[in-house]
């Protein structure tokens, strides 16, 4: 069914709701990319007020990529709540944006909408609204919406900031490994998860790394969790040796195509998530994956099936809150200038990744971050991060310096979290900001103490550095 | 009138972290130290010079006079190209365009092919011009010797502006090679902005994707050596041709080799 606009004497038609969102979302080098994005500026906001009468009802109607040929659209469709739907039943997108800002709209009522009513919005609404919205009502609706999980810890409360301490090294070496992780801990980082990216899939490597992460945890007795970021079916053998697994990661897409090109799909997340439920090493919650997501993934490996990049990302969020996880960041910046070019532009899918997992339901970080080939440096990655911060971002990455010297990209420092806490009043994780203080890291109040009494308080070294 | 408030200096730089020692077993920025929740002022700055080393690498253009006059001493004709990329601002945002020949282009190599060769060996910006041209040539110097003493035939060189790796293929093609090797600049890091990649592709055409081709990277003198690099060239180049293959089913039987 074409949607239509008229501006002056000029009438847009667009000829169906998936080319609707393309053409209303806000200007990126991928959408240009992919020949989806509106070809004049006022093409685009022609799309956004057409795309503003859309009744609510038309996204359970109008897949936009067939439900018999995806298994990501037969989740969404399948596992729609009409109950959880009914109070919003009879909203259009621009009613829906309207409510959202509204003071009707408050804490309490949101908390409804996020979790009680998140089973009855789709990814593809809460994207299509996120379109019609500005940076700061992206930020001030997202800020009303409290996600918590728990592990070993409890993470997503409001006034909180949680880091994942990410001690990564090119050569997966222990020592190296152990020495930024001891590094992140002394600067109070590692709340969210200490999670390794490691540099190979090996079994054989990974198991060593979760044996060590997993000692250091027992050793300084963290209340936090670990996990290797390698892919899930090595996570699963690895369970099935024994290996101390906390978390199962993986990183996922928006559409069952995009999924096969990073090797998995629902039946084998299923399988992994039992596999890791039935470990049973939480003490404080159940929550136990850890996904990775990001615009521009689809259309990287040509599964996008026509879609615009900001409403794949959000289809890949129905994949994560399938599974209850415990962590879901995108890597917003990682992916490169082809799909996001500058700042302006991460910045902005940044706030709307967020947005869209928070009012779906989802424990949402960012990895604050971009490439060297990217218009963009550590000032836009600074606005970013307080935006975020503002934002209630339930964490942020944690790497030394910022640099990555595996993966070869900009993230957050310690300091940054530090920073952001300080101007923002916020704290780490309950759990964690107790060890904190009793390690003699932190004062009571949440600052920093002086390196060298925190280096003596938390003991000998990993047995890796000693 | 109250006399000015007259602060004390903040003394010097911030003592390192007492687990400076750490230091030695990552390159990774640990035990920097802080001002306030600020990283110090020394290290904040030698990030922005490595950022910027990074910036300045990816808009270096290739430096065509000196490249030009090397090839001239290794008694090598070549070609300039360019790609549909015109700017590099186009480049970063349409890698379909780095990927495919200008008409001109297309024409000059067409014309240029004046028969069939075993390799053609193309220079390319790719997201670092600067490791182009500060490595390219020392490793031809040691590996064109060695492609022509095992009896290869040699194409002429092209020299590719504004190229992504896929570039090669159609160049390699039009050139009528059974094999195109290309040199690009890797997407520079803050711990290296110089990085050479070599890719290779047997039997090349358009529309070939990454598991058509190997790669070795990293080629730079503080990290695979240019003796290394074409050692490992040689080996891998002569194996293809051998074997009239590249890509995934090469990698398995260079790693065995080299691990």
């Amino acid at each position: 069914m074409p949607y239509r606009h008229t501006i002056d004497s000029r009438t847009y038609v667009f000829d169906d709701l998936k080319t609707l969102l393309a053409r209303a979302s806000p200007l990126r080098s991928g959408d240009v990319l992919a020949g989806l994005a509106a070809t004049t500026a006022a093409e685009r906001v022609a799309a956004q007020f057409a795309l503003a009468d859309v009744p609510l009802r038309q996204f359970l109607t109008e897949a936009l990529v067939p439900y018999e040929q995806d298994e990501v659209t037969r989740l969404i469709v399948d596992t729609h709540n009409a109950g959880a739907f009914a109070g919003i039943a009879h909203f259009t997108v621009g009613q829906l944006r309207d409510w959202l800002v509204s003071d009707a709209a408050d804490a309490a009522s949101l908390h409804a909408l996020a979790p009680g009513l998140a089973p009855g919005l789709t990814p593809e609404m809460v994207a299509a609204v996120s379109k019609l919205l500005r940076n700061q009502e992206l930020i001030a609706v997202a800020r009303r919406c409290e996600v918590v999980t728990r592990f070993r810890n409890t993470l997503g409360l409001r006034g909180h900031l949680a880091t994942r301490l990410q001690p990564n090294h090119p050569t997966d070496d222990l020592r190296g490994i152990a020495a930024s992780l001891v590094d992140g801990l002394l600067y109070g980082s590692g709340d969210a998860v200490i999670g390794i990216n490691p540099a190979t899939d090996s079994p054989r490597v990974v198991h060593q790394l979760l044996q060590m992460l997993d000692e250091v945890r027992e050793q300084y007795a963290i209340p936090t969790q670990t996990c290797v970021l390698c892919h899930v079916t090595t996570t699963l053998g690895l369970i099935e040796q024994g290996a101390p697994v906390d978390l199962t990661f993986q990183s996922i897409g928006g559409t069952e195509a995009a999924n096969q090109s990073f090797g998995v799909s629902l039946a084998l997340l299923q399988e992994a998530w039992e596999a890791t439920l039935a470990l049973r090493r939480g003490t404080l919650g159940q929550h136990v994956m850890y996904f990775e997501t990001g615009q521009g993934s689809a259309l990287s490996a040509n599964a996008h099936q026509g879609v615009d990049q900001q409403t794949c990302e959000a289809r890949a969020y129905a994949v994560a809150r399938r599974f209850s996880p415990l962590l879901v960041n995108s890597v917003v910046g990682f992916i490169g200038p082809e799909y996001l070019y500058d700042g302006k532009q991460i910045i902005r899918a940044a706030l709307e990744d967020h947005f869209c997992g928070k009012l779906l339901g989802l424990p949402m970080g960012v990895d604050v971050c971009y490439t060297n080939h990217a218009e963009a440096d550590q000032d836009d990655m600074d606005t970013l991060l307080t935006l975020l911060g503002v934002a209630g971002c339930n964490y942020i990455m944690g790497v030394p310096g910022a640099d990555d010297i595996l993966l070869h990209y900009q993230s957050t420092s310690f300091h940054d979290a530090l920073y952001l806490r300080q101007v923002l009043g916020l704290r780490p994780a309950p759990e964690f900001a107790a060890w904190l203080e009793q390690q003699g890291i932190f004062t009571a109040h949440g600052q920093l103490l002086p390196a060298a009494a925190a280096a003596r308080r938390l003991g000998p070294l990993p047995s890796v550095l000693r | 009138m109250s006399s000015p408030i007259v602060l004390p200096p903040p003394g010097a730089a911030p003592e390192p972290d007492p687990w400076n020692a750490l230091r030695a077993f990552t390159a990774a920025r640990i035990a920097l130290g802080r001002s306030g929740t600020s990283v110090p002022l020394r290290e904040s700055l030698a990030f922005r010079l490595a950022h910027a080393h990074a910036r300045d690498a990816v808009y270096s253009a290739l430096a065509l006079e000196p490249l030009r006059a090397g090839l001239e001493q290794l008694q090598f004709p070549f070609c300039a190209v360019q790609s549909r990329a015109q700017t590099r601002e186009q480049y970063l945002q349409r890698p379909d365009w780095g990927r495919q020949l200008t008409e001109t282009s297309r024409a000059q190599l067409a014309e240029l092919a004046i028969g069939e060769s075993d390799i053609a060996v193309v220079l390319a910006d790719g997201l670092s011009a600067t490791a182009v041209n500060g490595h390219a040539l020392p490793l031809l110097r040691q590996l064109l010797p060695m492609l022509k003493a095992a009896g290869f035939l040699l194409a002429p060189i092209t020299l590719a502006e504004q190229a992504r790796v896929a570039l090669g293929d159609e160049v390699g093609q039009l050139l009528r090679a059974r094999l195109v090797l290309m040199l690009i600049g890797e997407r520079p890091g803050l711990s290296a902005p110089n990085s050479l990649g070599a890719y290779f592709t047997y039997g090349p055409r358009p529309g070939l994707t990454d598991e058509a081709r190997n790669c070795v990277s990293n080629i730079r003198p503080e990290g695979l050596t240019y003796p290394a690099a074409a050692a490992t060239l040689f080996y891998l180049l002569q194996e293809a041709m051998r074997r009239q293959l590249s890509g995934v089913g090469l990698k398995d039987e260079s790693d065995l080799r080299l691990g």
